[in-house]
Parts: structure tokens; C-alpha cells; sequence
């Protein structure tokens, strides 16, 4: 018999989705209405017919995760690589049972239990202790099971002293510890990781790999997603690459797997600008819907990587849904092993200066200074909160709002610092004689 | 790898159970349903206890509110029914009695349906991120109403000793006719709950339907003055003999139970409990997708 934990053949999962067809230079009342009426009338067929609705003129398929086959044996720790839309989280979602697929098989020999995001089924209103038993419930722990571990799960979160108080009141860091410790001692065959070791201190990250470790070293299983290449160099054994819904490699070799990912990541333009597709970043205040970089340099072609000589302008245009007077908006960066560089908010100058933040649509720009970072590969993501509230867009919580971008040459114009030095920052100091 | 060779072709339906094998593929969890929803009743037990105390937790006056609003619609009905149009009552049971009677399975009936009705979109990041039947969380909503319809029997039990009311041997078939309300609003309610996921104006109707419902049931008067010949017809609205069966056993034999009218609306349920899973698992595949 097989060792194989997980098989995965042929996966695929694909979505209608509508769009609207060419737009005609003008437009006549008589076609909107003949174009209202066929769409209706299509509606009215599929609701008849029992299919899905979709808007937009015409329909199109699109395949989130295509043909995608792999194995995963016991005890393994497989790391699953790809830019965002890439079918990560659609293939964890699967295999999570959430969703069902299209096309192919996936066979399990094992209880899967998914953390795709942190605090899954966490409610507000009740304390640690009683959403403990509840996300353990919905993981499919029983009682006794949840009981025989609670001192664990609460040791290991760190929350002892606020086990009774509502997670309302938790900090976004003790409530990713405690879901995280609730699924890592489930104790399932397989665990499915999705991202949640970007929150948290070092320190508790460094448990949470230490964990996985175990987990792994125990004879179970881990599927791992994460763009912290450091984090997936440190615990997987193998890698998958997607790109596009579709595999672009399956890596014995970790390090081989993350540079065809970093390759891919700054392949094209399209890494310098993000688009919302219409249903991410969902909340009440702030919903961003385009980000892009660019070199101030006017000529630089939009592919090519910047150049440090220039300051990188960052434009963001979003919707501002409903104001308040603590909504705060702005970006973070992050390098390319996962680290958090800074936040910057378009309210960190003095009051007069911030832009403007009316309901409606906005645009923000900002720029990183010329000579400032160093040469390397950074990944910019839209950031908002409720001063000191809570996060709308979480920096901690891989967003999908985040464009990569690489800085080289154009360090500085002495003759003799031309490659690259050690360091996160290059700036370029003034030196005089004193 | 031999691995592949190894696996072999496992054909749908037939997931050997040598441990713990599970396939993955269009339709399959068709299969095993009624099983796994077993498997969860711990969840089940759960997101309704949940539901009860979250309810409680953060309100004032908590439990009073579900005392307060079935009483004030009975001293509303009384007064608009009894005093005001002057309708017999039901038997020898004073009038305020028959309408509370009436109005505890109706309220249940209401709040259930519309709990039931959002809580797939109330549970939204439950379903787009954990697997389980989808069906435990209607049922975890209308569980959870059932803790409100126990508290106004207790309310009840006192109004009867109030006026000094004691209740016959058909008492012990109130749980029966609790039963059958509750099937009543699931079927209904999962019907409901699964459009609500996909078409979101289906919530609109549901206060629309709740409040016409009101006044087609026998709420605020007796069944009993219907006229024979559209009797039969009334009993379509299975709420009609839900009501009667709980005024019967709570308030005795004074008034005789019209039975067919029961059976018929026992099977007005059954066809929508029918109508209601099947529309539920129809679309439930999808509702990670929709949400």
C-alpha cells in the first residue's frame, strides 16, 4: 500500500465569471434595454434551470486550479509556493473539504484539519474558554478530545490570565495564538496551514515552527502556504510551485522551488500593479482597488526592475465607503523573506497636511525615497485601521492588496559603491569634514 | 513513482474504509451526508449553545424579552379580538389563556424561521472556511429558539395558575405537537436559507411572509370560527394545526381536536421538509463559492 497521505490527481476548480462585453462608442437607450431584457431573460433561465447567476454579458470559465497532481507522504512538510490567484488557498480549500472540485481526485488517508485564516469561527462575544470548545467543535474535535488538551491549547496561546474574558477584547496577536493553538493540538493526520505565521511576535513565531516541527516529527503531515520564503525554507521539506492555477513545479530541492518562485513573482509588469477583481479586501470603511508602483523616472518601462536612483511612486486608488474620523489608510513593506519593513500612513505628517479622506473615490500617492532602500526584492501592501481599534487590512495577514517590486542598480553616484552591500537600507549620508 | 500503480482506480461510491480514506472529487460529498452530519452533532450542540448565550449575554433585561413580547401580543389580542370584535373563545378556556396558547408556537414558529433564514449568511466565514454539513447551522438556529419557546411554557404554566387552569392527560402530547412546529419552520427555513445564500433579496420576504402569516393562523382567535366547508382548505397553512394541537393539549378537551385538518397539515410539512433539503443540498455544494 502506498505511504502517501495525500494524493492529488488532475485537481481542478473552476468558476463562471461574467464581464461585460465592448461598449458600444455611445449608447442608445433601446440597446440597454434589449441588452437588460437578454440578460434577464438568461437569469430567469438559469434561476428556472437551478444554474448559477452571473453578471455581465457574457459568461466566461475561469480556472482557479487546473490539472494540478502531486503526492504528499506522511510526515511531510510540503510547502505550497505562488503568487497571489495563483490556486494556493483554492487547493488548500479543497482539500479542506470547503469547496468541492471541478474536475480530478484528491484521495486523503488521513483527517485534514485546515487553518486557512486565523480565528475561523471565533465570536466576539464569548470568551477564550468557550471559543475553544467552539473552534475546536467546528474543527471536528469532540468534547472530551477538547477538554483532555485545554490546558495545553491555553499554555501555548499564552492567554491563561484572559481565558475568561471575551476575545473581543484580545489583541489581534493573542487571537491568532490561540486559533493557531487550537488547530496545532487538534492533532490531526494533516494539517493545512494557510499564512497564519505572518502574525505574531518572533518569539511566538518561532514556537509556531517549532510546532509544525513537531507535528511533522510525530508522523503527521503539513501543507503549508506562505510568501515568507524565509519560513518555507526553514520547515519544508518539498515545494510546490503554482502559477496560474497550474504547476509549475514540484521541487525535492526547497531552495530550487523558491527562485523559479521569486523568478516568477518579478517575471512580468504585472507584478507592479494590483487590481481589486471586484470581491477582495471586503469592509465597511476603506476598499482598495488599484495599487501601482512606479519609477518617478519618466521613461522607465513599467517590466524592468527600479532603479534606485529614482524615488518609486506609489499610487493607490480605493473607495472610501463610509468615513470615520479614525480611519487611517496607508501601506506597509515588507522584504522579500517575509520581514516587515515599515508602515506608512497618509496620516503621519502634521493634521494640515493629510490628504483627504471623503466617502467616494480617492486616490493617494506617496513615494519611497531615491537611495533609501537597499537593492533586494519588496513587496508594498495596502494597509488600514481604526486607530487604535482593530485593522481593516491587517499588514501582519498576507493581504491580497500587495504588489512586489525589485530595486536594482543606481545605488549611488560614486564611483566606487557600485554593487550591493549588506543591509536592508542604503542610504546615501552626507560626509563633510567636521 | 509506484505510488500511482498503488492507489488504483477507486471507484465513486466505493471509498474502502481500511482506516480513513477519503475521496475527493465532483459530487462526492453527496455520498456518506446523512453520516457525517451525524458525526458533527457535537458541532450541532455547540453553535446552538452559542447562539443562546451570545443572545443573552449582551443584552439588559436578556430572558425578559422573550417573556415581554409574547405577552404584550397577548393583551393586544385580547383586547382586538375578545373586547373589540367580541370572538368566542375555545371551550371553557378564558380568552387571554387560548391566545397565549397560540402565540408561544407562533412566535417559535417566526423566530425560528428567520433565524434559521440568516444564519447561513450570519456563519459566512464558518462555511468559506471549515468543512462540516452545512445543514448543522439552520438547525443549531432553530435549536436555539427552542430555549425561547421553553421559557414562555414556563410563563404559561404560571398565567394557568393564575387563573386556576389545569391542563388535561393531553398534556403529554404537547411534545409532539413542539415536534411537529419545529419540522415545520426547518422545512421551511432550509428552503429559505438556501436562496437567502444565493439570491440575497429573498430575505426581504421572509418579515413580509412572518407578518401576513400572523393573521392567516389562528393566532388571535380560535380555528373554530372558521366555517366548516373552507376548514379543510384553512388547514393547508400547517401553523393552523400546530396551533390547534397546542391549545388542545395545553388548555384540554373542552374543544375537540379537528384531526384531519391536522394530518393534512402534518403532510403540508413532510412535503416541505422534502422540498426544503433537497433545494438545501441542491445549492449547499456551492455556498462556499456564493458567500
Amino acid at each position: 500500500m502506498s505511504a502517501a497521505i495525500v494524493s492529488v490527481e488532475q485537481l481542478s476548480k473552476s468558476y463562471l465569471v461574467g464581464r461585460c462585453g465592448a461598449r458600444e462608442s455611445y449608447t442608445a437607450l433601446r440597446d440597454v434595454i434589449v441588452r437588460e431584457a437578454r440578460g434577464l431573460a438568461r437569469k430567469t433561465a438559469d434561476f428556472v434551470r437551478g444554474h448559477q447567476i452571473v453578471q455581465g454579458d457574457e459568461i466566461e470559465e475561469f480556472w482557479a486550479l487546473r490539472d494540478v497532481s502531486f503526492e504528499v507522504e506522511r510526515g511531510e512538510v510540503l510547502g505550497i509556493i505562488g503568487r497571489n490567484g495563483a490556486g494556493k488557498s483554492t487547493l488548500l480549500k479543497i482539500l479542506g473539504r470547503i469547496t468541492e472540485p471541478t474536475g480530478g481526485r484528491a484521495v486523503l488517508r488521513g483527517r485534514v484539519a485546515s487553518m486557512l485564516e486565523v480565528g475561523t469561527g471565533f465570536h466576539p462575544e464569548l470568551t477564550g474558554r468557550e471559543n475553544i470548545f467552539l473552534n475546536g467543535a467546528i474543527l471536528g474535535m469532540s468534547r472530551a478530545e477538547i477538554r483532555s488538551r485545554f490546558d495545553d491549547i491555553v499554555a501555548f496561546a499564552e492567554v491563561e490570565r484572559f481565558i475568561d474574558t471575551p476575545v473581543k477584547r484580545y489583541s489581534s496577536g493573542m487571537y491568532v495564538r490561540l486559533a493557531f493553538a487550537v488547530a496545532a493540538h487538534l492533532e490531526p493526520e494533516v494539517l493545512a496551514v494557510d499564512e497564519v505565521l505572518a502574525v505574531g511576535d518572533a518569539a511566538f513565531q518561532k514556537k509556531c515552527i517549532g510546532k509544525m516541527d513537531d507535528v511533522a516529527r510525530g508522523g503527521r503531515t503539513v501543507l503549508f502556504v506562505s510568501h515568507n520564503m524565509h519560513v518555507i525554507e526553514k520547515l519544508c521539506h518539498r515545494v510546490v510551485h503554482l502559477e496560474g492555477g497550474r504547476m509549475a513545479g514540484i521541487y525535492s530541492n526547497v531552495r530550487e522551488g523558491i527562485t523559479s518562485y521569486l523568478r516568477d513573482a518579478q517575471a512580468d509588469g504585472a507584478g507592479t500593479v494590483w487590481i481589486n477583481p471586484g470581491d477582495r479586501c471586503e469592509n465597511a470603511y476603506f476598499v482598495p482597488e488599484r495599487l501601482e508602483l512606479a519609477s518617478a523616472r519618466l521613461s522607465a518601462r513599467p517590466a524592468e526592475p527600479f532603479s534606485n536612483e529614482y524615488p518609486i511612486v506609489i499610487t493607490l486608488a480605493g473607495t472610501v465607503r463610509q468615513w470615520d474620523p479614525a480611519l487611517n489608510v496607508g501601506v506597509s513593506v515588507h522584504s522579500d523573506d517575509g520581514q516587515t519593513l515599515f508602515y506608512s500612513f497618509a496620516t503621519d505628517s502634521d493634521e494640515e497636511s493629510w490628504p483627504r479622506l471623503a466617502p467616494g473615490p480617492v486616490r493617494l500617492r506617496t513615494e519611497i525615497p531615491a537611495r533609501w532602500l537597499n537593492e533586494g526584492d519588496y513587496r508594498v501592501q495596502v494597509i488600514a485601521d481604526l486607530r487604535p481599534r482593530y485593522w481593516l487590512l491587517d499588514p501582519e495577514i498576507g493581504g491580497d492588496a500587495s504588489v512586489g517590486f525589485a530595486i536594482r542598480g543606481g545605488l549611488s553616484r560614486s564611483p566606487v559603491w557600485n554593487h550591493k552591500r549588506q543591509g536592508i537600507l542604503a542610504p546615501v549620508l552626507v560626509w563633510t569634514n567636521a | 513513482m509506484p505510488c500511482r500503480a498503488a492507489i488504483g482506480p477507486l471507484s465513486p461510491g466505493e471509498a474502502v474504509k481500511v482506516s480513513y480514506n477519503l475521496v475527493l472529487e465532483p459530487g462526492s460529498s453527496e455520498r456518506a451526508y446523512w453520516r457525517d452530519l451525524w458525526q458533527y452533532r457535537e458541532l450541532l450542540q455547540v453553535l446552538a449553545w452559542r447562539d443562546v448565550s451570545v443572545r443573552y449575554k449582551q443584552t439588559v433585561i436578556g430572558v425578559a424579552w422573550t417573556l415581554v413580547r409574547p405577552l404584550l401580543t397577548m393583551v393586544v389580542f385580547t383586547i382586538i379580538f375578545s373586547r373589540l370584535a367580541a370572538l368566542p373563545s375555545d371551550g371553557m378556556a378564558p380568552y387571554a389563556l387560548m391566545v397565549f396558547a397560540g402565540v408561544l408556537p407562533w412566535t417559535f414558529f417566526s423566530a425560528a424561521l428567520s433565524d434559521a433564514s440568516n444564519s447561513l449568511l450570519n456563519n459566512a466565514n464558518l462555511i468559506s472556511k471549515a468543512y462540516f454539513p452545512r445543514l448543522v447551522i439552520p438547525l443549531a438556529a432553530q435549536l436555539a429558539a427552542l430555549v425561547d419557546l421553553a421559557i414562555g411554557l414556563v410563563l404559561l404554566a404560571g398565567l394557568m395558575i393564575w387563573y386556576g387552569f389545569l391542563p388535561g392527560w393531553q398534556i403529554l402530547l404537547l411534545p409532539g405537537f413542539v415536534a411537529i412546529a419545529f419540522v415545520t419552520s426547518l422545512g421551511f427555513g432550509l428552503w429559505i436559507t438556501a436562496l437567502n445564500v444565493k439570491y440575497r433579496d429573498f430575505r426581504y420576504a421572509i418579515p413580509f411572509i412572518l407578518q401576513l402569516g400572523l393573521y392567516i393562523s389562528p393566532v388571535g382567535f380560535s380555528s373554530n370560527i372558521i366555517p366548516d366547508q373552507w376548514r379543510l382548505l384553512y388547514c393547508l397553512n400547517p401553523m393552523v394545526g400546530v396551533i390547534d394541537g397546542f391549545r388542545w393539549s395545553l388548555l384540554g378537551a373542552q374543544s375537540e381536536l379537528y384531526w384531519p385538518g391536522l394530518w393534512l397539515g402534518v403532510g403540508v410539512t413532510g412535503l416541505w421538509l422534502w422540498l426544503g433539503i433537497r433545494q438545501f443540498r441542491t445549492l449547499e455544494k456551492s455556498f462556499a463559492d456564493l458567500i
